[in-house]
């Protein structure tokens, strides 16, 4: 069915769509974080009337609005690309992808754009109470904008609230409550942003360590410091209980990318965690290729307590989602892509009946998309459907960079939240500051957010392969039929610009940084 | 109240919504005309950063109503989204590379250390001024004279030429609408100079300069609405849904309702009336008319290229291909789930308005650039 499909154009698309999501969330997380910590400091300055506070929330507000700009302008982009290179899935899913996206434009984007116009220039225009209220509508405006991309992509992972309508041949929303408040999605929004709280604290906490390394404006430091602690510990618990939440629901509802970020090849009950570990590639056994493990470090029946809060419970590995598991109640894929064959042919055949005016022939086919026994033995495979006649490893996601994203997000993780206690405790005792070391330890840290909040979304979308949207459309049917080159000559231009807009942003913020609260 | 209308009725409505946010956002490109003159009406640096300051306070507004628009488009006629965005590939990328090199040019501009240094960024201004407003236009254009492409059996796109739609602007009618659109940009840049600055010499030379645009711009519109409404048009039948080229199309559209005719009259009397107002009186309210007077005029071409039996975005290359309202949109659910949504536009502009005059409440001068500690 696909087998026309040039992959090199699927391959480019899909590095150009990353390309810009990861380039875009190097700032946006900082800003979801960042213009709540700002508000909290400009709320300090109101009731107190400090101006030392004043010299805190302009000076970390204008290191908001560098990456604002920068993070509007990778949006944009992003948006665009919908249209531009993955229209059959612009047009498949319109309806329920597309919504969020106009929502998000009409209630969050115009909130956000509004007040931090004011924020920026109201110092002297307008009210204290006023501007005030800007600063926190900026920041809620920023979040919600968050929210509505993130339903549009928990949708992605976990398609609900829609029928596929046969007549047009796309999904359609039915529900829009389930849509947006799907397990997926509060889960999804919730871990996001109380993850990008955090690491808008750790870069205010690593910033203030400099500041008090280098023995310049230590009350701004200390108090910045302060501020960021409170707020960065309350995220990394949030963040670490969400993230424990969310690994339950992709057990459940995505079990080949929960065997994926494990690397969990064979099912199991008292299925250990893997803590840490190292993997290469077997080429000689199956499914293949298989990644082996070089070493790894177990904690027993830890995964299958962390899915189902007892050891016992089963979790099955690549093997029994490919090859099936009747015992636990798994379908082989190969019956399943023989079975979304039948789905996608009886969908031709009405569509053919329709054509041809055969009312009698469309109406007997037409009913079996509303029988709901037909819909579960056959539609519910649909997506399967695509790969008949492709070899069955296309459909199991790269395990490798599954694995390691997990664990290190995992892993970073729990070193934040340990170091985010550490630094309030002492903040609280006037202590922080004392210890050289500790100050380093701000510092090395500051990048590390960065790195966990990349991985968790290489293993959101790449942990989803090969589906766009989960086990009903693939990748690569989703891809707009360009010429490979031309996409490829756009990513190199893509690539260009954000390299040359990520040196002028950091160069500026180091600038910005080493001139300190007090300049301009 | 959105649960009882039918399907057509949410799709009108919802084409309404996406003419309207089309048309003020072609008003708010006075940022994107305004961005034009810097280097020809800010002769110092420090006329130009009062130049990129007063446009810097707005620059959000158009941004935040194009991503917006897209949006609502994506939502309401997703085919459209993917027949055109898809198709008409290096169109829309150079215009989606003229507004990212906008949106960080504001902020980083006047910022130590920013690497490709001040001149670069106001460059970068310009170049958005130029090509976002132009390419636009040619974009909207090809609604009325057609675009190529052709969908097959699952709505997948191809388009004819391997230029990706930028033939578009190789035709004469597209390019009248395409520097229309560059032109009355600059007239509203130069009228929104005239409300908000205050300084002699950017006055004067707003002054003068707006008379030098407004007359190409007068010309292009003419002759691109003449041609429009002696050009055939592409008209649905719609007891079958069939395409055909209809002589006078758009002219027949725009005496067959009068409303869109008294709008559209309206529309050019309150622009002509900005403009006059512009160049003769003193107090710069010219924006206050031509502002709402395009977008009047620019509704009503949107009216003109969707309503009574017509296809909005026709292709010239496969006429069956063509999309109106009806076979590019989304289902009658999406519709009325947004049609909820959409009753918070009101108070929408309300804030906008709000927050518009919170910041415009004095016009900006030499002095306010030295003393604000925001500055662009």
């Amino acid at each position: 069915m696909l087998e026309t499909i040039d992959m090199s154009l699927v391959d480019w698309s899909r590095g150009q769509f990353a390309l810009t999501a990861m380039f875009h969330w190097i700032f946006v997380p900082l800003t979801l974080g960042l213009s709540f910590i700002v508000a909290f400091m400009h709320t300090i300055y109101v009731r107190t009337g400090d101006e030392e506070w004043k010299r805190i929330t302009k000076f970390w507000m204008k290191l908001f609005g560098i990456n604002f700009a920068i993070g509007v302008a990778t949006g944009i982009i992003l948006e665009f690309e919908f249209g531009t290179n993955w229209s059959n899935y612009s047009w498949f899913v319109g309806d329920i992808f597309g919504a969020p996206l106009a929502i998000e434009g009409i209630l969050a984007f115009f909130i956000e754009s509004t007040f931090i116009a004011i924020m920026f220039f109201g110092w002297n225009k307008v009210s204290k109470r006023f501007h005030l209220a800007a600063s926190w509508l900026t920041a809620f405006g920023a979040n919600l904008s968050a929210v509505w991309i993130l339903v549009a992509n928990a949708w992605m992972q976990h398609p609900v609230g829609t029928l596929f309508n046969p007549d047009t041949a796309r999904n359609e929303m039915i529900n829009f409550w389930d849509v947006i408040f799907s397990e997926v999605a509060v889960n999804k929004f919730l871990h996001t942003v109380t993850s990008s709280f955090l690491l808008a604290s750790l870069f205010v906490i690593g910033i203030s360590a400099w500041f008090l390394l280098r023995k310049r404006e230590v009350l701004f430091a200390k108090r910045s410091t302060v501020v960021a602690s409170v707020f960065g510990v309350i995220a990394a618990i949030a963040t670490i209980a969400t993230g424990d939440t969310s690994a339950r629901i992709v057990a459940r509802e995505q079990p080949m990318k929960f065997a994926a970020m494990e690397a969990l090849y064979e099912g199991q009950t008292h299925a250990p965690l893997v803590a840490i570990g190292a993997m290469r590639t077997d080429t000689t056994r199956l499914p293949n290729p298989r990644e082996e493990f070089i070493f790894k470090i177990e904690i027993p029946n830890a995964l299958s307590y962390m899915v189902f809060l007892t050891p016992s419970g089963f979790i099955p590995g690549i093997s029994d989602l490919v090859y099936g598991n009747e015992e636990e109640g798994y379908m082989p894929y190969e019956e399943r892509v023989e079975r979304g064959a039948v789905a996608i042919q009886t969908l031709k055949e009405l569509k053919r009946a329709r054509e041809r005016g055969d009312e009698s022939t469309y109406s007997a086919l037409r009913e079996k998309f509303t029988d709901p026994v037909w819909l579960e033995e056959y539609f519910a495979h649909f997506g399967f459907g695509y790969y008949q006649g492709r070899e069955l490893k296309e459909l199991i996601p790269n395990v490798k960079l599954n694995f390691y994203s997990f664990h290190i997000m995992v892993i970073l993780g729990t070193h934040f939240l340990i170091f985010t206690i550490l630094v309030l405790w002492l903040s609280i005792k006037n202590r922080w500051g004392n210890h050289k070391w500790l100050l380093w330890v701000a510092l090395i840290t500051l990048p590390m957010p960065w790195i966990a909040s990349q991985a968790g979304w290489v293993l959101a979308e790449l942990g989803r392969q090969p589906w766009v949207v989960y086990e009903l459309m693939p990748t690569i049917s989703a891809v707009t039929r360009l010429k490979p080159g031309a996409v490829q000559l756009t990513f190199w231009i893509f690539l260009f610009t954000f390299t040359l807009l990520f040196i002028a942003e950091i160069r500026i913020m180091i600038s910005q940084i080493k001139k300190g609260p007090g300049g301009k | 109240m959105f649960g009882d209308l039918s399907h057509l009725a949410l799709q009108q409505y919802w084409f309404v919504i996406v003419s309207l946010l089309g048309s003020i956002l072609v008003f708010l490109f006075f940022v994107q005309g305004g961005q034009t003159f810097i280097f020809r009406i800010g002769r110092s640096d420090a006329e130009r950063t009062i130049l990129v300051n007063s446009l810097g306070r707005k620059w959000e507004f158009t941004f935040t109503t194009l991503v917006t628009f897209g949006g609502a488009f994506f939502a309401s006629f997703p085919l459209f989204y993917a027949t055109s965005f898809g198709g008409a590939y290096w169109v829309w990328m150079a215009i989606l590379f003229a507004f990212v090199i906008q949106a960080v040019s504001y902020e980083f501009r006047t910022k130590a250390s920013n690497f490709l240094g001040q001149k670069t960024y106001e460059w970068f201004l310009f170049i958005n001024g130029l090509l976002g407003t132009f390419l636009v236009g040619v974009a909207v254009a090809t609604f009325f004279s057609g675009a190529q492409f052709s969908l097959n059996e699952m709505n997948s796109v191809t388009w004819a030429t391997g230029a990706g739609g930028l033939e578009a602007a190789l035709n004469p009618f597209n390019l009248l609408l395409g520097l229309t659109v560059f032109f009355l940009a600059r007239v509203l840049g130069l009228l929104y100079f005239m409300k908000t600055i205050d300084n002699e010499n950017i006055l004067v030379r707003s002054k003068k300069a707006l008379f030098n645009n407004a007359i190409p711009f007068v010309v292009f519109f003419l002759a691109f609405t003449v041609w429009l409404m002696l050009r055939e048009g592409f008209a649905v039948d719609p007891q079958n849904g069939t395409v055909s080229m209809e002589a006078f199309k758009y002219l027949h559209n725009l005496l067959a309702m009068p409303v869109v005719l008294v709008m559209f009259l309206v529309g050019v009397l309150a622009v002509l009336g900005g403009i006059a107002s512009g160049l003769l009186r003193e107090g710069g309210n010219g924006i206050w008319f031509a502002g709402p007077g395009t977008v009047l005029v620019v509704f009503s071409l949107f009216m003109l290229a969707g309503f009574n039996h017509t296809a909005f975005y026709p292709s010239a290359y496969d006429l069956q291909s063509s999309l109106t309202i009806q076979n590019a949109s989304s289902s009658h659910y999406t519709l009325e789930a947004m049609s909820w949504v959409s009753l918070f536009m009101p108070f929408v502009l309300l804030y906008v308005i709000i927050a518009w005059r919170a910041l415009n409440r004095k016009k900006i001068d030499e002095k306010e650039m030295q003393e604000e500690h925001h500055v662009y």
